[in-house]
């Protein structure tokens, strides 16, 4: 690791403030990618600010069909809210099966779709559940958040306050785990809501997208068997020692016929 | 050994202060030697009955880009010379080519030479029986070295000393219920998985080894063990050991050892060990040796201690030497109550007031022992996988274990071994493996994407024993720690061929790898 400045805020405008002032600043949420990252001196930023100390950033309320998640709030403080189990339980299923205990207890929503992964888990609800993200600047919907590999349509000093997630009739998330990592190699996020169905796909991309073909073959006969005769083009899939692109490509299918099975 | 130990030594005398080495998990994965790195091809000649006439091998095994420590001797003197197996195949041929290739050194792990040679045997056993038309049990006991046949020279060197290969069957197949398999591979399939099983019947050689037969095969060493038993005036008792305990729980086997042997109570007993500036001269723990030569270099040690207390105790209590026995503890007149413990004896070997004449004062015993053969742990190991088509994940859904490691003396202890050894041989067969890309770059070079098991790789394990003694080993032990590494691979390859009905499939059987052969197999 390379020397750097620590610093922690407790509000959004010092946050953006010192952002502003640093050389070469990031933002530190939980720090469970950006820590080992620095470690491995992948990364050396001048300095690191820390969103830890902004209350208003925390936190998990239901207003009608809307779940609202804090950006700081930790994957297993979704994963235990009861607010959350009851409106979107496959969201906190997907927060509960999230790395390991120490990664669930340091990790954050906003940290995990800021950081934009192509193997996180969220970005599959996000687009899934085509919820709203929510910056100290805007709103931007989750289908135009997520724009490449680790790259997002924040701006440098922007930051992500919270997740709007709707609720849907019905939702279900399907993970295959890389066996090392326990990273999606490929995550299929279903939902139904008033007989429109959204598929939000991780790790099997550049980063996560939205399932068109998937949707278009469940959007009206919302079964696993209509997943069957959709073409899922292998050009566009990640391959690596886990998973060639073919293989990928074969497991978005199975996954999504998975999670539409759960729906039901 | 590795390059920073000597490293170390040297800066440590340049700077003429301690130095230590602190290496991290990066430096881990890039540097330490790999294992078990062969490409082999089989070929057995059978009769008609299935009964193996002979077995030719070509193996290619690689280096690494630097010689390691037992870099040749591993795909050699510790595979080919495991060759024959459990079975009595009269002619073997085995040809192996080392290469130097531009991975990191391939030096010895867990097994060393016989996971390799279990194996490649273990697979060509399962190709032959479907070949034959022979159940995989069947098959094994036609071909089993009979137990009346011990000690069985095998056409590869080695001559093992003790076995009887069908009990350890017998007693696997009932704890696997091997009968109930095809019910249980007909409800798995109602749910869309395949379900196989698998079985490996392993020997291996342990109890590493007589100094003179090592000698002739080009070690530097001799093979022996020590140890060195101190009574304190106190009556507690130190027992150095030139093994070392890195988890193996030697402090509890070894202070066991002394306390059945010397009746001493197990708490006054320390065992001491890794300190080179207080323990012996001392070969160290690998190859299942530490209780298989060290131990009985402690109960040679503790025997010397009994002798010299007779002499203590026949002078204190006024009787011929000869009239002393020792039990639990106490050197008593035959026949008679009057005797002495053991701590008192040692009492009066530190205060010598009234002593026999010319005997040294003293308690403190050493001891050497060098093994005059190999120790051969065998056994059978019954995996049960179930197969998802759709995925290529295989779940093992049930693990058997029957091994001989002789006489256990500490049953907890050995069962840990063999539960470790198990995912150590798991983590073979379907997750690990270092990979380098067209470069020669390391890609996997930290645990994101090299594939440890977990707990939730595994099912819980069905253990038990089939023991026999081996009868040149002064405590009956064969020793443990290799075996589950050894055994579990070609247990769980054959039950993932069989789930899918395939003939082959590289190890690790990663869920991209089973889909594809799954995808063949139904094509």
């Amino acid at each position: 690791m390379y020397n750097f400045s620590y610093q922690k805020v407790s509000s959004i405008a010092d946050a953006v403030d010192a952002i502003q002032k640093a050389e070469d600043g990031k933002f530190v949420a939980g720090g469970q990618t950006m820590l080992p990252t620095m470690k491995h001196r992948l990364a050396s930023p001048s300095d690191v600010i820390d969103l830890g100390g902004i209350d208003e950033l925390k936190g998990i309320s239901v207003d009608g069909d809307t779940v609202t998640i804090g950006a700081m709030t930790t994957h297993a403080e979704v994963a235990a809210s009861s607010d959350v189990q009851g409106a979107i339980p496959a969201l906190a299923n997907l927060a509960g099966n999230i790395g390991d205990p120490a990664v669930r207890n340091r990790g954050t929503l906003g940290g995990s779709i800021a950081n934009n992964d192509p193997a996180a888990d969220y970005p599959a609800a996000v687009i899934g559940l085509g919820a709203t993200v929510k910056t100290n600047k805007r709103e931007i919907s989750g289908d135009e958040f997520f724009t490449g590999m680790f790259e997002t349509a924040l701006e440098d000093d922007e930051v992500i306050t919270a997740v709007l997630f709707p609720k849907a009739d019905a939702s279900a998330y399907m993970k295959f785990e890389n066996p090392a990592s326990r990273y999606a190699i490929v995550g299929v996020f279903v939902a139904s809501s008033g007989g429109a169905v959204k598929v939000g796909v991780t790790g099997a991309t550049a980063c996560a997208h939205r399932g068109m073909r998937l949707e278009e073959a469940l959007n009206g006969n919302f079964t696993a068997d209509a997943v069957d005769g959709v073409e899922i083009p292998i050009e566009k899939m990640n391959s690596d020692i886990h998973a060639s692109a073919e293989y990928r490509a074969h497991l978005v299918k199975v996954m999504t016929k998975r999670a539409v099975e759960a729906c039901s | 050994m590795y390059s920073e130990e000597l490293v170390v030594g040297w800066a440590c005398r340049k700077v003429n202060r301690p130095v230590k080495w602190t290496s991290d998990r990066t430096e881990a994965f890039l540097a330490d030697a790999h294992g078990r790195d062969h490409v082999a091809h089989a070929e057995m000649a059978m009769d008609k009955n299935g009964k193996f006439l002979a077995m030719r091998v070509n193996t290619t095994a690689n280096l690494g880009a630097y010689l390691s420590t037992f870099a040749t001797m591993v795909p050699s003197y510790l595979y080919a010379f495991l060759l024959a197996g459990q079975y009595s195949t009269p002619l073997i041929y085995s040809e192996v080519k080392a290469v130097f290739t531009n991975t990191a050194p391939v030096d010895a792990a867990r097994g060393a030479g016989r996971p390799e040679a279990t194996f490649l045997l273990e697979r060509l056993v399962d190709v032959c029986a479907e070949d034959m038309g022979l159940d995989p049990a069947e098959i094994r006991r036609r071909n089993f070295i009979p137990v009346d046949a011990f000690p069985y020279q095998t056409p590869v060197v080695q001559c093992y000393d003790s076995g009887d290969y069908n009990a350890a069957l017998d007693k696997a197949l009932a704890l696997a219920d091997y009968e109930g398999f095809a019910g249980r591979a007909e409800e798995a399939k109602s749910r869309g998985k395949c379900r196989g099983i698998g079985l490996s019947s392993y020997v291996e050689a342990c109890g590493i080894a007589p100094s003179a037969a090592v000698g002739q095969l080009g070690a530097g060493v001799g093979l022996w063990e020590s140890a060195q038993v101190r009574f304190n005036p106190t009556g507690n008792v130190q027992v150095f050991t030139g093994t070392h305990s890195h988890g193996q729980g030697h402090e509890t086997t070894f202070a066991q050892l002394v306390t059945e042997q010397l009746g001493v109570p197990i708490e006054n007993i320390e065992v001491i060990h890794g300190d080179t500036s207080k323990t012996q001269f001392g070969m160290g723990t690998y190859g299942s040796r530490s209780l298989a030569v060290g131990g009985v270099a402690i109960a040679k040690a503790c025997e010397k201690l009994i002798e010299k207390g007779k002499k203590i105790a026949a002078h204190a209590l006024e009787a011929a030497e000869g009239d002393i026995e020792f039990a639990d503890g106490n050197f008593a007149i035959a026949g008679t109550d009057k005797a002495m413990n053991i701590a008192e004896v040692a009492f009066n070997a530190y205060v010598p007031h009234s002593y026999p004449e010319g005997l040294e004062p003293g308690f403190d015993e050493n001891a050497f022992f060098d093994p005059m053969n190999f120790s051969f742990p065998a056994g059978t190991h019954i995996c049960e996988v179930e197969v998802d088509p759709d995925t290529g994940v295989v779940e093992i859904v049930k693990y058997s274990a029957v091994d001989d490691f002789g006489k256990l003396i500490n049953p907890m202890i050995v069962e840990g071994q063999v539960h470790g050894g198990i995912v150590h041989g798991v983590g073979q067969a379907l997750l690990e493996g270092c990979q380098y890309d067209s470069d020669g770059q390391l890609i996997t070079a930290s645990y994101m994407d090299y594939a440890m098991p977990r707990a939730d790789n595994v099912p819980s394990f069905d253990v038990d024993y089939a023991p026999t003694n081996p009868p040149h080993n002064p405590l009956g032990v064969k020793g443990c720690g290799e075996a589950g590494a050894i055994g579990a691979p070609p247990a769980v390859i054959n039950a993932i061929s069989n789930a899918l009905g395939i003939k082959h499939i590289d190890m690790p059987a990663t869920p991209e790898n089973v889909w594809r052969a799954a995808q063949t197999a139904t094509s």
